[in-house]
């Protein structure tokens, strides 16, 4: 039975339907008939962040370390604007959001009225679909089917605009139930004869090598039980990109480390060398491929990818397998194990052997020091007192995430969030804070850096309201280290801009929102230091000073394929300056 | 730079396809902003449009039919098509070009203004090209002209030397050959 209820209303009844717990945003005109309502209700909670960008972010951390629908609610205008580096952020990285923004009254529309903006053409290419809602009797309709569109197929974010008078209209209101897209029908289930392919081209092998990606985790739990069940069936060796990072466990043997730009050399080689790369949940982006002509030249590939625009964009694959990752881990165990299929063995014992080759350069190692903190090293200190604790991390963008992503160590999906594709600095601190949110009784670490911090430092007033203990471990160098590298290495060591005078003092920045500030300036503080905030009860900015002029390595340079790593240890400053020929500059 | 960009991280434009022309028939949900997401893809994405026509094709379940003339490298084609495919409210994404060619026809409307023998003329051909006058004076015509985009190619280039005025164009209607849709 329909019931009768305001646009606003309907807004915080389909929330609630939803499931919806946590919603974050921030008032203005446009939306002060749905904060009223909020105010008068207790199911749902608003975490009210400082400004719109910190509370996509914050929805896109809530939502990758619970599987769920991130929420935001913003005002019209430059509430909204303010939103859309995040949808972008959520587009690339495929995080399920849904975003609610106010609009000025219908009539009022194309009028350049107070605080207008055109939302849904600003957010049409940053999202993966957007509605603006002109009849408040379609409002609930559309608000299921955003969180439909959002949470199913490859997940993105969803744009719902509301004007202010269809918030105050009256209107029916539908329950989720019973709600059918009428175009929208994602593929989830593979065909099964490319299946059958996949399985017979793993199985006849000979330098196998897994890739896999963040569409296992978008898949959930299952699928990265299924993979970490496949794998070690099959024994072979496996990478995963930034964001997979967690879906097979670090600790295994068979993992190779992560892949691309800054992944390990043993990975790096194993794609480039192997002769079946079975992809699953990846999509081939070129921080991973590097040159793509040069890239794995001599492998048969398999792509399992939900999104079938992913097939085929940038490399050209042998068996494309459209659908989720969990049903076609689960087609492909099925089928491995029926036909119970004889391996290689001596081939994939020599291939392993060759891998442990390339393992034996170590090309994680850095040379360590006795007076300065090294940021690798501050990583793995940080790794090793966090590692038995029930720890989530959240990054900011540059060189302390790339190290974050080599020396912290991941078994579990759903506990590594960072901004991989669209690499937007500020994402960490508001990403804790939804990490947090959704896991009030875990440790929630923003590995960051002393540039990327300051881009949402203000939502540590946020962190204070709601009594969230994050934690920012800041990696102060001083620079934009990652431009300062590829400035070092691209442009003459010409350093533009990218030293940044005039740093707040972190500690007494702490200090002034209410938090404690800790600085840490020697190794051999180091361990003592970290104890100390996580023996911390609140939110701690930790102010590591490292080594100003660290590099991360190792590195594919610009124009080289994965075989031409360059690695950390015993580098010259020369090499790095002659590593990139000059054609390899230009397009970086 | 004269010399093409061979090495760099971000993938270099090297490898060289041949460029194939693909109608497109795409069914959308009549819905605002359906055309612009469309045409927004397009614009994203650097492809190509050389034709484009939308219209309501069936008023009760309010859908309309785009027909997009495009062009590309047989990669950037398949790509086309599956990002269309990924907009939400677009149902279907036929390739009449690779269905084995469906039929493409367009409507032009041609004004042609002069007196005498090239009046007279233009109207003979007009007659060949079975062309009709839907609005005259004695100094002008203007003439309907429908069919394969190459012949109202044909018919404008012979009006060009018979007092052309100015042209209209529908751009390329299609459809599939066979019984089915």
């Amino acid at each position: 039975m329909a019931r009768t209820m305001t646009g606003a209303e309907i807004v915080l009844t389909a929330l609630a339907d939803q499931g919806v717990e946590a919603v974050f945003g921030y008032p203005g005109g446009a939306v002060l008939p749905i904060y009223d309502e909020i105010f008068q209700q207790e199911k749902i909670r608003h975490i009210l962040v400082r400004q719109e960008g910190g509370a996509l972010h914050a929805a896109e951390g809530y939502a990758r370390s619970t599987g769920k629908v991130g929420v935001c609610l913003v005002t019209s205008g430059p509430g909204a604007t303010n939103a859309v580096t995040g949808l972008a952020d959520a587009l690339m990285d495929s995080i399920p959001l849904v975003c609610i923004t106010g609009q000025v009254p219908t009539h009022l529309i194309g009028n350049d009225a107070f605080q207008e903006c055109d939302t849904v053409g600003i957010t049409r290419p940053c999202t993966k679909h957007n509605v603006l809602v002109k009849n408040v009797n379609d409002l609930a309709r559309i608000l299921h089917e955003a969180f439909h569109i959002a949470r199913t197929g490859r997940p993105g974010p969803v744009v719902v605009d509301i004007p202010k008078d269809v918030q105050f209209a009256t209107g029916n209101y539908v329950g989720p139930s019973n709600i059918q897209h009428k175009t929208y029908r994602p593929k989830l289930k593979p065909d099964q004869p490319a299946v059958r392919d996949a399985v017979d081209l793993i199985a006849s092998a000979k330098r196998p090598v897994f890739y896999t990606g963040g569409g296992i985790i978008n898949s959930g739990p299952k699928a990265s039980q299924l993979l970490r069940e496949f794998v070690r069936l099959t024994g072979y060796p496996i990478t995963s990109t930034l964001m997979g990072l967690g879906a097979y466990p670090a600790s295994d043997k068979q993992w190779l480390g992560m892949l691309g730009m800054h992944g390990t050399y043993e990975a790096n080689l194993a794609m480039h060398d192997c002769d079946v790369m079975i992809n699953i949940g990846a999509r081939f982006d070129d921080r991973i491929t590097g040159r793509v002509d040069a890239f794995s030249p001599n492998s048969k590939k398999i792509h399992v990818d939900i999104d079938p625009s992913s097939i085929n964009k940038n490399i050209m694959v042998d068996i494309p397998i459209v659908g989720d990752c969990a049903y076609a881990l689960e087609d492909m165990l099925r089928i491995w194990k029926a036909k119970a299929p004889v391996l290689d063995k001596a081939a994939h014992k020599a291939w392993w052997k060759q891998i442990e080759g390339w393992r034996a350069k170590k090309s994680l190692s850095y040379k360590n020091s006795k007076d300065i903190i090294m940021p690798q090293y501050a990583c793995q200190r940080l790794y090793e007192l966090t590692k038995n604790r029930d720890t989530y991390i959240t990054t900011e963008v540059g060189q302390h995430q790339m190290w974050a992503a080599q020396f912290l160590h991941f078994d579990e999906p759903n506990h590594w969030m960072t901004s991989g594709g669209l690499g937007t600095m500020g994402y960490g601190l508001p990403a804790a804070i939804g990490v947090q949110l959704a896991h009030p009784k875990s440790l929630v670490i923003d590995v960051a850096g002393d540039a990327s911090i300051l881009m949402n430092i203000q939502e540590c007033s946020t962190a204070v309201q709601y009594r969230l203990p994050v934690k920012v471990f800041i990696l102060n160098n001083e620079y934009m280290g990652m431009v300062r590298q590829w400035q070092q290495l691209l442009h003459g060591n010409r350093l533009s801009e990218s030293y940044t005078e005039a740093l707040p003092d972190f500690v007494k920045l702490a200090d002034a929102y209410g938090w404690t500030g800790m600085r840490c300036e020697h190794p051999a503080d180091l361990d003592d230091a970290i104890q100390e905030m996580i023996n911390t009860k609140g939110p701690v900015i930790f102010d590591c000073r490292v080594a100003k002029l660290a590099n991360c390595f190792p590195m594919i340079p610009s124009g080289k394929a994965h075989n031409e790593m360059l690695l950390g240890e015993n580098i010259s400053d020369e090499e790095v300056e002659h590593a990139i020929s000059d054609e390899g500059k230009v397009l970086v | 730079m004269s010399e093409p960009l061979k090495q760099s991280h971000y993938p270099s434009p090297s490898r060289s396809q041949d460029v194939v022309s693909r109608t497109l028939s795409v069914i959308v949900d009549n819905e605002p902003g359906v055309l612009a997401r469309v045409i927004g893809l397009f614009a994203g994405r650097g492809y190509n449009i050389e034709s484009l026509t939308v219209t309501e094709v069936e008023h009760e379940k309010h859908l309309s039919r785009i027909t997009i003339v495009t062009n590309g490298t047989p990669v950037v084609i398949q790509q086309i098509k599956t990002q269309l495919e990924r907009l939400v409210p677009v149902h279907r994404v036929r390739d009449l070009t690779e269905e084995g060619g469906g039929i493409e026809r367009e409507l032009a409307l041609v004004k042609v203004a002069g007196k005498g023998e090239k009046r007279i003329e233009a109207l003979r051909l007009a007659e060949i090209f079975r062309s009709k006058v839907v609005d005259t004076s004695t100094e002008h015509f203007v003439f309907e002209v429908t069919g394969k985009s190459s012949k109202i190619e044909t018919f404008i280039q012979l009006m060009s030397e018979l007092g052309l005025v100015e042209v209209s164009r529908t751009g390329i209607a299609a459809i599939g050959r066979g019984a089915v849709a």
